[in-house]
């Protein structure tokens, strides 16, 4: 086995190490996620918690299953891009409608 | 056969990547807007509707708990398949890519448990306005699933006979896969509360 073949190994072992430790993580938050309902919040205090924790889920998710910890800068353009647009659409009609929200 | 097309494996000099990674998050980028329209929607029809049911009481929860734990498990056993590509463990890849294939089917008939037990209540998408979008995001997801798990399959059979002829190109398409895979697996992280649990 070459020097370099072997360096990558230790470079694929410890990315293994990661995905276990983030696949830990997963399984908690989801349980913390559920737990959370239970204990029946007021809903704008339900939403906030029930978000945070999904957005925790998937950044861990995007950063290292999807190796975005340690991507090209032309991906995060892309993506700069996407998460703009993404929150345009998600909340350009919520702010026109805000005087309306009752649930 | 791999020259025809350029810049499968090696990255372009100008943009860094390899053309295949930066199509896929094009891709995904997409399906980002796909699914931010249906969620916007979503908050529309909430916020215009005089009364919400919390999910909880017309929905299963621990089915759909069930479900994400195992969507998150077939998303750890996909990085695996690609680790393994990477180890050049050829059998560990058949293993964990036939697991993330198999967890994509117990999703199905979970889902598939879930949805049939909706229909006997005659709960149908007309039923109300949260049934409507529940199993508009849940079923555009399921479609979702569906895809991956067929190229999934693919890569799994009939296509992992690239990995003798051009295992870097391989190894390549796999991690591809991944990424579908793994977007797949972030937006059902935020379907499962937003619909179940809110």
């Amino acid at each position: 086995m070459s020097r370099e073949h072997a360096d990558h190994e230790i470079d694929v072992d410890k990315h293994v190490r990661t995905y276990i430790i983030v696949f830990v993580s997963l399984m908690a938050l989801t349980l913390v996620t559920v737990a959370v309902a239970y204990l029946h919040l007021p809903t704008p205090a339900a939403i906030g918690v029930a978000l945070l924790i999904a957005t925790v889920k998937g950044s861990l998710v995007a950063c290292y299953f999807m190796h975005l910890i340690s991507e090209r800068k032309l991906i995060y353009a892309v993506l700069a891009f996407t998460v703009f647009f993404f929150l345009a659409v998600l909340l350009g009609p919520l702010v026109t409608n805000l005087d309306e929200i009752t649930t | 056969m791999s020259s025809a097309i350029p810049y499968t494996v090696e990255a372009r000099p100008d943009t860094g990547l390899n053309n295949v990674k930066l199509g896929i998050w094009l891709f995904l980028a997409s399906e980002v807007m796909l699914f931010g329209a249906l969620f916007a929607s979503y908050i529309l029809l909430r916020v215009g509707a005089p009364t919400w049911p919390l999910g909880a009481e017309i929905l299963n929860v621990p089915l759909a708990t069930a479900n994400t734990v195992v969507l998150i498990t077939s998303s750890v056993t996909m990085v695996m398949a690609w680790a393994s590509l990477m180890r050049r463990s050829f059998g560990k890849y058949r293993l964990y890519m036939g697991a993330t294939v198999g967890l994509g089917f117990v999703f199905l008939i979970i889902k598939y448990i879930e949805y049939s037990s909706k229909f006997e209540h005659h709960l149908l998408p007309s039923t109300s306005t949260f049934l409507a979008i529940y199993f508009t995001l849940t079923g555009l997801h399921a479609l979702h699933v569906i895809g991956g798990m067929a190229v999934n399959a693919y890569f799994l059979l009939p296509g992992a006979k690239m990995w003798k002829t051009d295992p870097q190109q391989f190894t390549n398409r796999v991690e591809t896969a991944g990424l579908f895979w793994h977007f797949v697996d972030l937006v059902w992280i935020f379907l499962f509360p937003v619909l179940y649990l809110l």
